[in-house]
C-alpha cells in the first residue's frame, strides 16, 4: 500500500503545482458571480437558475479535471521517460497503475470539495439554508463519478498512444452516457432487431454515469436520497471502476517500454 | 580484417584473485546473469518485413564486487539488454536474473540502483521530494528516510538547491540528482546507462570517482559506455556486443592481442572495424565516437 500511496502523492503534488484546477475554479466562480449580479424580475431570491449554472460548470470542470489528469499520467510519463527510473524500482506495474488512479481520484475529490464549498456558500447567501446531507450525498456521488471516469480514462491511456485521442473519446462517451444513457433501453425497444439488441446490450453493459448526477436534488431542494440507494450506487461504481482498473493493469503489464 | 564471428570469453575472476576458487567451484553466485537472452521487435508497419533481432543469445554473468563494462557501438543491443535487465522489455526467449530472482519480479530490483542515460525525473518536484518518493518505494522506514535523503544530498553536494524544483537545475545538477536517487537505497548493484553521456569533463571525472568509490566499498557496478578510455580506467571486466551478439567477454588485458596498447584497438578489432576497408563493417567511425 505504501507504494501505491507514494505514487498517488506525486500525482496530487503535480495537480497542486499545475494551474488547471485554479483556472477552472476561478472561471466557475467568475461566471457564477457575474450571473448572480443579474437581477431577474427584480427578485433577488430567485436562485435556482444560478445554482443550475454553477452546478453545470462544476460538472464540466470536474469532467475536464478527471479526464485530463488521468489521460496524461501514463503517456506523459512514457514520453518524458520518468517511467524508466520509476519502474527500475521495486514496484510492480499494477501498483503504479493503482497509485495513478488513487492520485487522480483524490485530486479530483479535493478540487471538487473546493467547488462544492463555493457552491454551498453561494447557495446559502441566496437561500439562507444549508442542506448539508444533500450536499454530502451529491458530493459523494460526484466523487464516484470522477473515480469511474478516471479509471476508464486510465484504461484508455494504455490503449491509445495520444493523450488527445484518449481524452476526446472519453469525453464523447461520458457526454453521451450522461445525456442518452437512461434512454438507451427505450430506444432499443422501439428499434428492435439486431440494432435494438445491441443497444440493449449497451444499456446493460455500459456504466450508467447518469445515476451519479443528482443536481436536481439540490437545485430544487428535494428531500435527500435514501442512504441504501447511495450504498448501492457506491457498490456499482466500485464494481465498474474495479473492472476498468483490472483491465488497465492487465494491459499495462504487457505494455512494452523501450 | 574480416568480421569476428566467434565469441571470446575469458573467465572471471582470474586465478590469481582471492575468490577465483569460489567462482570456479561454483560457490560464488553471480549477482546478475543472462542466459541465452533473445529479444525480437515486431516491425511497426506491415511493410517492415520480419521481426528485428535486437539481441541474440546473450549469456553473461556479473559477480559481486566487480565493475563490469558493457560496450558496443550504437545499435549493438546495449540499451535493449538494460531494458530486459530492468524489466522494461520482456525477452522473447532466455532468462535473466538479478540476485537470483527473475528480472520480471519487482523484488529483484530492491537492491539495485539505476542511473539512466539522461535525467528523467519529475521536474515539478524538488530533489528532496523526489528522493523521498523513491525512498518510500524502496520501503525505507520513515525513521531512517530523512537521514538517508540528507546523506544522499550531501554526497552529491546539492546543498540548499535540493529544496528547489528540479526544472530549475542545470544539466550537471540534474545528473547529481540522478546519482543521489540511484544511491538512496544503498544498493549492492548499480546499473548505469552511459553515465557520462553529455557531461562536461568535471562531471565525467565525478562519475568516474563515484564508480571507483563504489568499487572500494565492494559494490557491483554494471555500466554501458562509449567512452573506452573511461572503461579501461575503472572496469574489471568488459563485454563487447555487436549487432545483438556477444563478441567478447573478460578482463580487459585478456582481450588485447599482442601489439595492442589500448582497449580501443582491441574493441575495433573485435567488432571487425578497419578504417581502410569501409565495406568490412557496416558502422561508421562517427557512431563509435558519439
Amino acid at each position: 500500500m505504501s507504494h501505491i500511496s507514494a505514487v498517488a502523492s506525486v500525482v496530487i503534488l503535480e495537480m497542486i503545482r499545475r494551474k488547471d484546477v485554479y483556472v477552472l475554479l476561478f472561471l466557475t466562480a467568475l461566471i457564477t458571480l457575474a450571473l448572480g449580479a443579474v437581477n431577474f424580475f427584480g427578485d433577488p431570491k430567485i436562485a435556482r437558475y444560478l445554482k443550475e449554472v454553477c452546478l453545470a460548470l462544476i460538472w464540466v470542470s470536474s469532467l475536464v479535471i478527471a479526464v485530463f489528469t488521468a489521460a496524461r499520467q501514463i503517456p506523459s510519463e512514457k514520453e518524458s521517460r520518468t517511467l524508466f527510473p520509476l519502474l527500475a524500482k521495486p514496484i510492480s506495474r499494477a501498483q503504479v497503475m493503482l497509485g495513478k488512479f488513487l492520485g487522480c481520484w483524490l485530486a479530483c475529490a479535493a478540487s471538487l470539495a473546493a467547488f462544492y464549498v463555493f457552491f454551498a456558500i453561494l447557495s446559502a447567501t441566496r437561500e439562507g439554508q444549508w442542506p448539508v446531507a444533500n450536499y454530502v450525498q451529491a458530493y459523494w456521488l460526484h466523487c464516484l463519478f470522477c473515480g469511474l471516469v478516471a479509471s476508464l480514462t486510465l484504461l484508455g491511456s494504455v490503449w491509445f498512444t495520444a493523450v488527445s485521442s484518449n481524452a476526446t473519446i472519453i469525453l464523447a462517451f461520458v457526454g453521451a452516457m450522461l445525456v442518452l444513457g437512461r434512454h438507451l433501453h427505450k430506444v432499443a425497444m422501439k428499434t428492435g432487431g439486431l440494432a435494438g439488441n445491441l443497444l440493449d446490450v449497451g444499456y446493460y453493459a455500459l456504466p450508467h454515469l447518469e445515476w451519479f448526477d443528482v443536481r436536481d436534488l439540490i437545485i430544487h431542494n428535494w428531500p435527500r436520497i435514501d442512504w441504501d440507494v447511495i450504498a448501492k450506487d457506491t457498490l456499482y461504481a466500485f464494481a465498474y471502476g474495479g473492472c476498468f482498473l483490472a483491465l488497465a493493469c492487465w494491459r499495462f503489464r504487457r505494455y512494452a517500454i523501450h | 580484417m574480416g568480421l569476428v564471428v566467434s565469441c571470446r570469453v575469458v573467465p572471471w575472476p582470474r586465478a590469481s584473485t582471492g575468490f577465483a576458487f569460489g567462482h570456479m567451484s561454483g560457490t560464488i553466485k553471480p549477482i546478475l546473469s543472462a542466459e541465452n537472452l533473445r529479444v525480437e521487435y515486431r516491425p511497426t508497419s506491415r511493410k517492415g518485413g520480419g521481426p528485428k533481432v535486437a539481441l541474440n543469445g546473450l549469456t553473461l554473468a556479473v559477480y559481486p564486487g566487480e565493475v563490469f563494462g558493457f560496450l558496443g557501438p550504437n545499435g549493438a543491443g546495449k540499451t535493449t539488454t538494460m531494458n530486459v535487465l530492468l524489466g522494461f522489455t520482456p525477452p522473447t526467449s532466455g532468462r535473466a536474473t538479478i540476485f537470483g530472482s527473475d528480472v520480471r519480479d519487482p523484488s529483484s530490483r530492491q537492491r539495485i540502483g539505476y542511473l539512466p542515460e539522461l535525467t528523467y525525473y519529475y521536474k515539478f518536484l524538488t530533489a528532496f521530494e523526489l528522493l523521498r518518493f523513491y525512498a518510500k518505494i524502496f520501503g525505507i522506514p520513515a525513521a531512517q528516510r530523512e537521514q538517508r535523503i540528507e546523506e544522499a544530498i550531501q554526497l552529491v553536494e546539492l546543498g540548499a538547491a535540493a529544496r528547489r524544483p528540479i526544472r530549475t537545475y542545470s544539466k550537471g545538477m540534474q545528473q547529481r540528482v540522478g546519482i543521489a536517487q540511484a544511491l538512496i537505497n544503498n544498493p549492492d548493484l548499480l546499473i548505469l546507462d552511459e553515465p557520462t553521456s553529455g557531461l562536461d569533463p568535471i562531471g565525467r571525472m565525478e562519475v568516474r570517482r563515484l564508480i571507483q568509490r563504489l568499487k572500494k566499498e565492494g559494490k557491483t557496478v554494471f555500466f554501458s559506455s562509449h567512452e573506452l578510455g573511461e572503461v579501461e580506467t575503472v572496469c574489471d571486466r568488459v563485454a563487447i556486443l555487436f549487432q545483438g551478439e556477444l563478441k567478447a567477454l573478460g578482463p580487459i588485458a585478456s582481450l588485447m592481442s599482442p601489439g595492442e596498447t589500448s582497449l580501443e584497438q582491441a574493441f575495433l578489432r573485435i567488432i571487425g572495424f578497419t578504417p581502410n576497408e569501409e565495406s568490412a563493417c557496416p558502422i561508421s567511425p562517427l557512431s563509435l565516437a558519439s
